[in-house]
């Protein structure tokens, strides 16, 4: 049987894939179900009804300002899949490219791309997001980028230790005696090669991007009001988590849930689209 | 003028103990339609003259010396124009056909690449060509193969592949690092009849790079014995087996197996090991295994001593070698 048939049956065998796609799955639902249908509006102020607990009305209660808590839970699901698209992207892009180019050029191109790599890994990256938001201002766009930023390191690193990889076997070294020009090869042999580790690693970071902007937002430097988002839905429960602890357990279990199932369909993926190093485990 | 003339071409290598001569000197000149062997055992430089050659030594290593192609010099070319030679004009086999395809593309697809790069031909009559060219390396149904990824050939299917790939521009040299070595037996000999029937229809150069004496004695006109980089013994294959007059080439050739040999006997060997690299004596590079060794040996490389009419040996005691006990 080819590969192509055995893989979707041994994934649904596999169950760390299963319950990370499943929450994944459900994360993309739940936003794409917001952009159409919410309970209620998640920007309508109603004082008379703030911090109820949950009820047939509001299945998991209100907030401070009297909005509903399930409404603002869906719609900020929307606010973690924008940022970690495309700070994601961002990493994705340009960390290939640069790994790539490192892995392809060799010499002072790769000294340079890799200790830039290690000079930015040496801040910790919510630090130098602070930073980049306190210098431009804080709003999603920017905290977009700060994370994007911080995701091009990540992901030059894996392109070219993977690239390098590549760059070592056999069909290499016939496609070059083919005549092939370095950039050529990259494109045509290396990449798609390499196309698995970027893929498991792009959904690890999808995983941190989350985690980094609801840790902007909580610290008032991410989404800004009165769009909805996770963090700052911890941010405001802060000081109520003795009166109204719905308000902050809900929003964390997303954020939690969210990242862990992407986590583990990273590691489940990884686990099937590279056979022998689960046979090893 | 002669399709390919190598003068003095050193290979150096990097090393942990720093850079090291790994081919140390190797002339020869190549006309069109000749057939030329290189063999040696493991690490004798015959592998690093054929990638210097292409231009494709690994990292760290670096060719000196002269590699007149057709007139230019390919020694101080720039890439760029290198890339225009390879798999055009001078083209590759390797060692390992199981790994040389990209497992990610159909058969077809990689034949196709050169002809696309160098040719310019579009993706269908590229294919097309790969289909043609598949026939003649004797992949039978070259139509439906051209659609296969690599997993789905066998071993000798796929240097047939890769033969096919080396020969799709039409190249005036073929190179052929131990085409044959990761085959077995009966595949071998077909592979190694069609480079041969190949080198005769079109007329190219082959280079045939081996550690089996059998496979070059049958395939090529002339050979290099290699050792420590240095070419110790060269000339006609005839005049060579005919007259081991090394004692190197003797001894490879006194180790190999032979039909008489009874059950139980063991193989002669070689005493000591290859040296080192970076270990290279002054002087002849065989002389810590040799069973002529003097102290003379040490001095100086010894010079080429012609042994018959284009046959040279690379021996100071080659009076005393050629009395062989």
């Amino acid at each position: 049987m080819s590969i192509a048939l055995r893989l979707p049956r041994r994934a649904l065998r596999h169950p760390s894939f299963v319950l990370g796609g499943v929450l994944t799955a459900l994360l993309i639902g739940v936003a794409a179900l917001s952009l159409v249908w919410t309970p209620w509006s998640s920007y309508e102020i109603d004082v008379p009804n703030r911090l109820k607990p949950a009820s047939a009305l509001h299945w998991l209660g209100t907030d401070p300002l009297g909005r509903d808590v399930l409404s603002l839970l869906l719609t900020g699901a929307q606010n973690s899949i924008l940022v970690g698209v495309i700070a994601v992207g961002i990493g994705l892009g340009a960390g290939v490219a640069l790994g790539a180019l490192a892995s392809a050029l060799r010499g002072w191109v790769e000294e340079l791309v890799m200790r830039l790599a290690d000079f930015t890994f040496a801040f910790p990256a919510i630090l130098s997001a602070i930073m980049l938001t306190a210098i431009f201002g804080p709003g999603i766009v920017n905290s977009i980028i700060a994370i994007g930023i911080f995701n091009i390191p990540v992901f030059a690193r894996v392109t070219r230790a993977s690239a390098n990889a590549v760059w070592a076997r056999e069909f290499i070294l016939a496609a070059r005696a083919a005549g092939k020009g370095r950039f050529r090869i990259t494109i045509e042999h290396v990449l798609p090669n390499i196309s698995a580790s970027i893929m498991v690693q792009a959904t690890i970071q999808f995983a941190t991007a989350i985690l980094a902007e609801a840790a902007l937002s909580y610290l008032g430097l991410g989404t800004q009001p009165p769009q909805p988002s996770w963090g700052r839905m911890l941010n405001e429960a802060q000081t109520l988590m003795f009166n109204a602890p719905q308000l902050a357990i809900f929003p964390g279990a997303a954020i939690a849930l969210s990242v862990l199932g992407l986590n583990l369909l990273g590691d489940g993926l990884r686990d099937l689209l590279d056979p022998r190093l689960a046979r090893k485990r | 003028m002669a399709l390919l003339e190598v003068r003095d071409l050193v290979v150096t290598v990097a090393t942990a103990e720093g850079p090291a001569d790994a081919v140390r000197g190797v002339s020869f000149t190549l006309e069109r339609g000749q057939t030329l062997g290189l063999v040696g055992e493991s690490g004798c430089g015959k592998s690093l003259t054929a990638l210097a050659l292409m231009g494709l030594l690994p990292e760290g290593a670096k060719a000196g010396g002269q590699i007149l192609f057709d007139g230019r010099e390919l020694v101080t070319m720039d890439e760029p124009a290198r890339c225009r030679i390879r798999g055009d004009r001078m083209a590759m086999v390797f060692q390992e056909p199981m790994t040389s395809l990209n497992p990610l593309h159909r058969i077809g697809r990689q034949l196709a690449e050169p002809l696309r790069l160098h040719r310019r031909l579009s993706a269908g009559s590229a294919l097309e060509q790969a289909i043609k060219l598949l026939d003649r390396v004797g992949i039978p149904d070259p139509a439906r193969r051209a659609d296969a990824y690599p997993h789905q050939l066998s071993g000798g299917q796929r240097q047939r592949v890769m033969m096919a790939m080396a020969l799709a521009c039409g190249p005036d040299l073929l190179i052929a690092d131990e085409p044959t070595t990761a085959l077995d037996v009966t595949i071998q000999g077909q592979i190694l009849d069609l480079i041969a029937e190949l080198v005769a229809e079109s007329g190219m150069a082959l280079i045939l790079i081996s550690h089996d004496l059998g496979v070059i004695a049958e395939n090529v006109e002339r050979m290099a014995v290699m050792y420590g980089g240095l070419v110790v013994e060269s000339g006609s294959t005839a005049s060579i087996f005919r007259t081991l007059a090394h004692p190197y080439s003797q001894g490879l050739f006194a180790a190999r197996p032979g039909l008489a040999s009874r059950r139980g006997q063991r193989l002669a060997t070689i005493p000591g090991n290859v040296p080192d690299l970076t270990e290279l004596p002054r002087g002849c590079p065989f002389q810590s295994r040799c069973r002529l060794a003097i102290d003379a040996c040490a001095a100086a490389p010894p010079p080429p001593v012609a042994v018959a009419a284009d046959h040279v040996a690379r021996c100071i005691r080659l009076d005393e070698a050629l009395r062989r006990p």
